[in-house]
């Protein structure tokens, strides 16, 4: 089954000086379900505009996305949004954070409360439930957003950048957990695994974590240039993954691709910096 | 949890509370001194700035015949109801505002005139419209505390943080749970942080009312002592004036801090 389709997808935004800026132009894909897959591309490619896009936040100036089969027509409410940036509610606790999506459907509070506990114990947050967010880590703030979106299980996840800003050793951490909470696939509703559509600069992590890595142009009007499976088995071994030939051999044909991307992106923001 | 143990390291040095608390008492207790020393001395004339004992005795005075009690009561009156007034005023137009750009943009030109009206003009208009009584002082105070409820309540629904209402959306909420879980929060932030900003406006505000024509409050005490040339009862009623005040922001500063806890 499709998780997800992109159909000759163009977004475009009118500039402040009243051009028009083309973020992504006539991009088609599609995501089966169960599949993890990873986006990369250079900075400014119109990654986050990808997502914004699957997530339903901004409509397509032109073409169609297909959720679950059905065209998107506002939120995609089959999916949930991993932000780059802490995306916890200042002002409630890290409990009732978790819990906020399910006391935004109806769930009484107690049996969300119960069930936001039971989430936090799996990220390893037990002690942590009356806390509030500005009193935790970097990485603890982002365990604590995996447990606000996995609890309501939905069976599409989008990620962007999510690990960016933690330090390297926090990363690789928070990658193995959730590669973990993905492969244990544990949704009562759905047998199948989610479907991940994650977004990353960092190729590494891309091959690392995915089944698939597509390679996006260089903006603007970024493309898809290149799709390869990831031939690595699965449960990975995070620590020791990236130093198998495999790991090795893919990362440099998909670096010889993405590195002409660099280049492009860099070059054409020299003009303007200068 | 290796990754707590920088969040629980104390950051730069901070001066210790007592240390802080000796001072303050120090400098104020040099200056009375010197103000009084200076006074005996015969360096200054009592008659234009009065001396610490004697406005001491004034207020002791006062306290002991219950005066000022009547006098003190009155103006706390006028400015919590100003700020009451003028915060729920505020507070509606600014939420309202900022839900609506358009009307916003709109009204634009129009605020920035009024708050540009110098208040105390506007204090005689408000005793002949609402008399002598405490209402034209109450309406003093309602058009300070008003506009910094207003910019600050706009501010908190405008600068809602976008992640925020994209997360909240994407995690289900309604149109009227984004309201309550993300906006309202987010203007209150705003709010409590100008609480202690409004209580002095609307204080000044009853005050000035009081002073410019009033039968009773403090700002009718220290307009009666001027009008004799009783500097003693101006300093008198100016001190009372400033411990009230230094009072109820402590107060303040605890409840805002407790309402904001959950900001490291």
């Amino acid at each position: 089954m499709t998780a997800l389709e992109f159909d000759r997808v163009s977004r475009q935004f009118a500039t402040p000086d009243g051009r028009v800026y083309r973020a992504v132009d006539d991009i088609s894909f599609t995501l089966e379900a169960g599949a993890f897959v990873a986006i990369v591309g250079p900075s400014g490619c119109g990654k986050s505009t990808l997502l914004n896009l699957a997530a339903g936040l901004l409509s397509p100036t032109s073409g169609v996305i297909r959720a679950s089969g059905d065209a998107l027509d506002g939120l995609n409410r089959h999916a949930t949004y991993l932000f780059q940036q802490d995306a916890l509610l200042p002002w409630k606790s890290v409990l009732d954070n978790v819990a906020l999506g399910l006391t935004l459907g109806g769930v009484p509070r107690a049996e969300a409360r119960a069930r936001a506990e039971q989430w936090l114990a799996r990220v390893g947050l037990s002690g942590f439930a009356r806390h509030y967010p500005a009193q935790l880590s970097g990485g603890m703030r982002k365990r604590a957003a995996m447990a606000q979106h996995w609890i309501i299980d939905r069976s599409l996840l989008l990620m962007d950048e999510p690990f960016s800003a933690l330090d390297v050793h926090t990363r690789l951490s928070m990658e193995a957990e959730l590669l973990a909470l993905w492969e244990s696939a544990d949704s009562p509703a759905a047998v199948a695994k989610k479907t991940v559509l994650f977004v990353t600069h960092d190729l590494e992590e891309a091959i690392a974590l995915a089944d698939e890595v597509v390679v996006l142009s260089a903006g603007p009007a970024a493309r898809v240039v290149a799709r390869h499976p990831v031939p690595l088995a699965r449960p990975r071994d995070l620590m020791d993954v990236r130093t198998t030939s495999a790991f090795v051999d893919l990362h440099r044909a998909l670096w010889m691709v993405l590195r002409e991307e660099v280049r492009r992106s860099q070059r054409q923001s020299e003009p303007s910096r200068g | 949890m290796a990754d707590v143990v920088d969040r629980l390291e104390p950051g730069a040095r901070r001066p210790r509370r007592q240390t802080i608390l000796l001072w303050q008492a120090a400098v104020g207790v040099a200056a009375v001194a010197l103000w009084e020393a200076l006074v005996s001395a015969g360096a200054i004339d009592a008659f234009f700035v009065s001396r610490p004992t004697a406005i001491a005795r004034r207020m002791w005075m006062w306290s002991g015949d219950g005066t000022i009690w009547r006098h003190l009561a009155t103006t706390l009156e006028e400015s919590l109801l100003g700020l009451l007034i003028g915060s729920a005023l505020g507070i509606a137009l600014g939420f309202w505002f900022g839900r609506s750009p358009r009307l916003a943009a709109i009204f634009d030109p129009y605020i920035t005139m009024l708050n540009a009206v110098p208040r105390i003009v506007l204090a005689p208009l408000f005793l002949l419209w609402f008399g002598l009584g405490i209402w034209s002082k109450v309406a003093l105070a309602v058009t300070l505390v008003f506009f910094v409820m207003f910019f600050s309540t706009y501010q908190g629904v405008r600068d809602a943080d976008r992640v925020l209402v994209d997360n909240v959306r994407m995690l289900g909420a309604s149109p009227r749970q984004l309201v309550r879980h993300v906006l309202v929060p987010s203007a209150l932030t705003w709010i409590f942080s100008s609480l202690q900003a409004s209580l002095g406006f609307a204080m000044v505000g009853a005050v000035v009312g009081e002073y410019l024509g009033s039968t009773r409050g403090l700002g009718y005490v220290i307009a009666q002592a001027e009008g004799t040339f009783d500097t003693t009862g101006v300093f008198a009623g100016m001190t009372v004036l400033a411990v009230v005040v230094v009072i109820v922001s402590a107060a303040v500063s605890r409840l805002e801090r407790w309402l904001l806890r959950w900001k490291a």
